[in-house]
């Protein structure tokens, strides 16, 4: 059996993927991730997952483009200096560019 | 505890030993040599995960030899590294469990359980000593050691859960029982065999322990390489 092995480096911090070890049970797996992952006092916890509980998702529709829907998708730069340029204030703009 | 040793050391003057450094000598004995054996796995154990964990096994055994060493160097005015090094082969105190050489995987595991059970019974007994220093040292060790244990357990749970396991790891035990016997003193044997037997759940052989005192030919050979870049240079070179 396979498991992902995710270690903490400080308390608090997010789990984060370290490694796998190959194990015939749990008890195996266990003995095994700590000396491969934890002899040096390098993290303060592990956390041992088989493979198989594991469930990735890689596909992710983005159709319509819905860039409204996410904090990157409305420039105010863009619309500040559209503005500028219909109203022909342009110069007068702080620093002389649109919205900075 | 027989005294069947040559007691020159190489600090000269050291020629009287006290039985408290009989002890800690046989004790750092075993556990150098243990871990020179368990070390000799290292690049060829049947999987990775196993080449880890017995070359980890290994340097904790040596570093629990180095702590003993440590305590016997101060009462005999001499070092660590010449305790280890400087003695000729018929002046260690390890017990032959140790010293075999080569022994396959299904041996390998049943000497590990056997010296980790002994072990475990040895250090109990030392942790209650009046000597504050040695019960100390007996905790830490002991400790450290709790892993080692998990491991050797784990390994004769699973061989004994199938047929093929449980029969090579009897064979195994019942070559090496003799060995395991002379781990330890006459007092503590009998836990041995109690404990083992429940483990196994059937009858050890009856037979005489192989105790301290006989060394097997295989020692001399791993004190040549133990022992050869020490002695590459004059003696009181400095490392």
């Amino acid at each position: 059996m396979v498991f992902e092995v995710f270690r903490q480096e400080r308390k608090g911090q997010p789990f984060q993927h370290a490694g796998t070890v190959t194990a015939p049970d749990e008890s195996f797996a266990e003995i095994y991730a700590r000396e491969q992952y934890g002899r040096r006092q390098e993290s303060v916890a592990l956390w041992l997952v088989p493979r198989e509980a594991l469930h990735q998702i890689s596909e992710f529709p983005d159709e319509f483009e819905m860039k409204y829907r996410r904090v990157d998708g409305y420039s105010i730069k863009a619309r500040l200096r559209e503005a500028r340029e219909k109203a022909g204030t342009l110069e007068m703009a702080p620093g002389g560019e649109a919205g900075e | 505890m027989r005294r069947a040793y040559a007691t020159h050391f190489p600090a000269g003057d050291l020629q009287v030993t006290t039985s408290r450094v009989e002890l800690l000598l046989a004790i750092a004995d075993d556990e150098l040599f243990l871990g020179w054996r368990n070390s000799e796995w290292t690049g060829i154990a049947p999987f990775l995960e196993e080449d880890v964990a017995f070359s980890s096994i290994a340097q904790n055994e040596i570093g629990h030899a180095r702590a003993l060493y440590e305590l016997a160097a101060a009462e005999l005015g001499t070092t660590a590294d010449e305790l280890a090094f400087d003695r000729q082969p018929d002046e260690y105190r390890c017990a032959p469990l140790v010293q075999l050489r080569k022994l396959e995987w299904a041996r390998t595991i049943a000497r590990h359980w056997l010296y980790e059970t002994a072990d475990e019974i040895r250090l109990e007994a030392l942790k209650g000593s009046d000597d504050a220093e040695i019960a100390g040292i007996a905790a830490k060790i002991d400790r450290e050691e709790a892993y080692h244990r998990m491991h050797a357990e784990m390994w004769i749970d699973r061989l004994l859960s199938s047929d093929e396991g449980r029969a090579r790891l009897s064979e195994a035990v019942d070559e090496l029982w003799p060995y395991a016997l002379g781990v330890l003193d006459d007092e503590l044997r009998p836990e041995l065999r109690r404990h083992a037997e429940e483990r196994l759940g059937r009858k050890l052989p009856d037979v005489q322990p192989i105790p301290r005192g006989v060394h097997e030919a295989e020692l001399a050979e791993l004190w040549e390489e133990m022992t050869m870049v020490r002695r590459s240079a004059p003696a009181g070179a400095r490392w």
